[in-house]
């Protein structure tokens, strides 16, 4: 089980990361984009946790953080999807590059 | 005398009264015009006769203090200029009285009228002016007055090239005079007329300074009087209203010229060269214009060319120092020479037309502006009894008696030429059949008869102030208390007056032969070579426009060309890079969070790959 070094939890987390940022900032339907926030947030999870188990002073203060993460994330997805609904509403669609306003 | 500052006060008045409410009045602005002109007149008439028993008076106050210096403002009133005083206020005040009849029904006589007052003022502030300074000043006024003027017509493209051309050379001449006025101030320390007079007395100003100082101002005066090289102004300014070519052309500005070398008389005297330079382009510009008026065909250039021509005998007088003879032609030539301008455009104000060729017989139509007209000319040939007699002798006596053999005769054969072209053009409008349709042309209004038998009587009597027979008054007046100005009658040998009289009497005859007898063929000259270099002005204006004109506009190409690619490509260049470096700019602000979102993932790369390598983890 130990035998997993620390740079393939940080390899995973990075490419994690990569597909999360890629789909933020190329796909125009904002679900996606709220889900690859979700694949970010959980690439900076698996970081906390790697380091918190193979770090230079291990601890539980790592995992304790992810946890607050996940709350906090949860936290944004409900915000994030309530604005959606009432984006949809006003707008009447959910692509992120018609909603450009802040242009102006 | 003590308030002689108010003369010119009165065109001025005129002026600023006719901008502001000209536009109302209309015609009866000028009234106003010649109320106030006659004010000046009357004014300076007193003047005159105060001065006759009385001193210069002279007031100055300070007008700046430039660390020790202090430029002084103020006017004086000697013998010269309470006769120009005289001169300029009655010519402008006649002129004032003829245009209402000449510019009657013309929309925009308030201006005219107006402009009227602005030169009266130019040339009578220029007049009282006690230092050098303050003639300058008005020098360039009576320059604006005269651009104005002469593009009173600005409509009319010929007017329009004609009012910038007069500016333009004179304002070559103002160079000079500019520069000569510096570098005397420069020497003597001050631009009063009497501090530099000291000055050059007290021989405190080396004589080369002296002769450079006087040439510069010379050159002042060959602009503003079209002396050669600098004339080519003043046939083209004929585009003018005739009244203004009368009072401008005639009687004033051009003898703003003579007149400051009369003034700076003692500057001038103290240099032989200087001397010599003024009387030989006076002498050779006296010839030079004769010759060309002898075949004009346009009848104020005719009498352009003379005035042109007239302008160098003073010149010619002032410089064989004959301050005298220089001041009395001027004023006898101030009135004739109005007298004929204002005649003339009398003729044109009657048969609408300025070309001789097409006039003749108008004698019998004209009863009051051709015996005037005669009067004119034969004031101007020199014939004896007129004033022209008197003042050309005496310049031809200055002339002799300088010991300027050469320019003596060169003036006499310019004599002869006068009284040819003046009776040629007499001969030509007034004598023999009519040449055109002639039915409907009336003689003037009285309003312009008046003014012109004014001058008629002054062309006639003007030059009984100063004759060899009765007395010179005239010289002994301007000269008294002046020992620079020279005695106020030179002794000449009796002969010269007899052969005045003979060349002017044999010009007469001659143009009688040709243009009334008709005993010689008219076109004895016509067509031949020297007929046309005549008649196109010895092609100076074309050689101006091949050599000065040519060069200017080569530079200003060249200038023009440094400008558009060089000046502007610079500031293009540097605009061009801000407002492309704000599009690209604008590029990444267009409201698309994703953008956003790039440009901070970018920048957080960036400096990543910034700090890892300066941090030294790259190895």
């Amino acid at each position: 089980m130990s035998s997993v070094p620390l740079s393939l939890y940080l390899a995973l987390a990075l490419i994690l990361f990569c597909i999360g940022l890629y789909g933020a900032l190329t796909k125009r339907n904002i679900i996606i984009v709220l889900i690859s926030i979700e694949l970010m947030l959980n690439a900076v999870n698996i970081n906390l946790v790697a380091f918190s188990k193979f770090g230079v002073m291990p601890s539980i203060t790592g995992q304790i953080f992810a946890l607050f993460v996940m709350a906090v994330a949860a936290a944004e997805v409900a915000i994030g999807v309530a604005i959606l609904i009432a984006l949809y509403r006003n707008r009447n669609t959910v692509n992120i590059d018609e909603v450009n306003t802040l242009k102006n | 005398m003590e308030n002689a500052w108010i003369i010119p006060l009165f065109p001025l008045l005129s002026f600023l009264f006719l901008i502001f409410f000209g536009k109302r009045l209309k015609d009866a602005s000028a009234y106003i015009g010649i109320l106030l002109s006659l004010a000046s007149f009357v004014y300076s008439l007193l003047v005159l006769f105060e001065r006759f028993t009385s001193p210069t008076h002279k007031a100055e106050s300070v007008w700046l203090t430039i660390g020790d210096v202090q430029l002084t403002a103020g006017f004086e009133v000697n013998q010269l200029n309470a006769l120009m005083l005289v001169i300029v206020s009655l010519v402008s005040f006649l002129v004032h009285t003829y245009s209402k009849g000449y510019m009657h029904g013309d929309e925009r006589i308030h201006v005219y009228y107006a402009y009227l007052g602005l030169f009266t003022f130019a040339m009578l502030g220029l007049v009282l002016s006690p230092n050098l300074l303050q003639t300058y000043i008005f020098w360039e006024l009576v320059g604006l007055g005269s651009f104005l003027l002469i593009g009173f017509y600005f409509y009319k493209d010929e007017a329009k090239r004609a009012a910038k051309k007069a500016f333009i050379m004179t304002r070559i001449g103002d160079v000079g005079l500019l520069i000569g006025m510096i570098l005397l101030f420069w020497q003597a320390g001050s631009f009063e007329y009497d501090e530099i007079f000291a000055a050059v007395e007290a021989g405190a100003i080396s004589s080369t300074m002296i002769t450079l100082t006087a040439i510069l101002i010379f050159i002042g005066a060959m602009g503003k009087s079209g002396q050669f090289p600098l004339h080519t102004w003043l046939p083209d300014a004929m585009e003018g209203p005739t009244p203004v070519s009368a009072l401008i052309h005639a009687a004033t500005m051009v003898a703003a010229g003579v007149y400051l070398v009369a003034s700076l008389f003692p500057l001038f005297t103290a240099s032989e060269t200087a001397l010599m330079t003024v009387a030989i382009v006076g002498a050779f510009t006296a010839i030079f214009a004769a010759s060309i008026g002898l075949v004009q065909k346009d009848i104020k250039r005719v009498l352009a060319f003379s005035t042109v021509s007239q302008l160098g005998y003073m010149m010619l007088a002032l410089g064989s120092a004959g301050y005298v003879a220089g001041v009395f032609h001027l004023m006898t030539h101030a009135f004739f020479k109005a007298l004929l301008f204002l005649a003339a455009g009398s003729v044109i104000h009657a048969v609408h037309t300025q070309d001789i060729e097409k006039m003749g017989g108008l004698w019998k139509k004209l009863r009051v502006t051709g015996p005037l007209f005669l009067i004119g000319t034969l004031a101007i040939s020199g014939v004896p009894l007129f004033s022209g007699f008197f003042s050309k002798d005496e310049i031809l006596i200055a002339a002799w008696a300088h010991g300027n053999t050469v320019l003596f005769w060169l003036a006499v054969v310019a004599a002869f030429f006068t009284a040819f072209y003046m009776f040629r053009l007499f001969f030509m409008v007034f004598a023999g059949e009519s040449r055109t349709d002639m039915k409907h042309v009336k003689e003037s209004p009285s309003v312009m008869t008046i003014p012109m038998v004014v001058l008629a009587v002054l062309a006639v009597v003007a030059g009984y102030v100063n004759t060899p027979w009765f007395g010179t008054f005239l010289g002994d007046w301007l000269t008294d208390g002046n020992p620079a100005l020279g005695h106020g009658h030179i002794e000449g040998p009796a002969w010269i007056m007899i052969v005045a009289t003979i060349v002017s009497l044999l010009g007469i005859f001659l143009a009688w032969l040709i243009y009334s007898k008709r005993s010689l063929a008219r076109d004895w000259l016509g067509a031949s070579t020297l007929y046309n270099v005549l008649y196109n002005k010895y092609y100076i204006d074309e050689l101006y426009e091949v050599t000065i004109l040519k060069v200017t506009k080569g530079i200003s190409v060249l200038l023009r060309f440094i400008e558009t690619f060089l000046v502007e490509g610079i500031v293009k260049g540097v605009a061009g890079a801000v407002s492309g470096l704000g599009h690209v700019g604008s590029k990444f602000q267009n409201g698309q969070i994703q953008r956003y979102g790039t440009v901070a993932f970018i920048g957080v790369a960036i400096l990543i790959v910034v700090f890892t390598v300066t941090g030294g983890y790259l190895k």
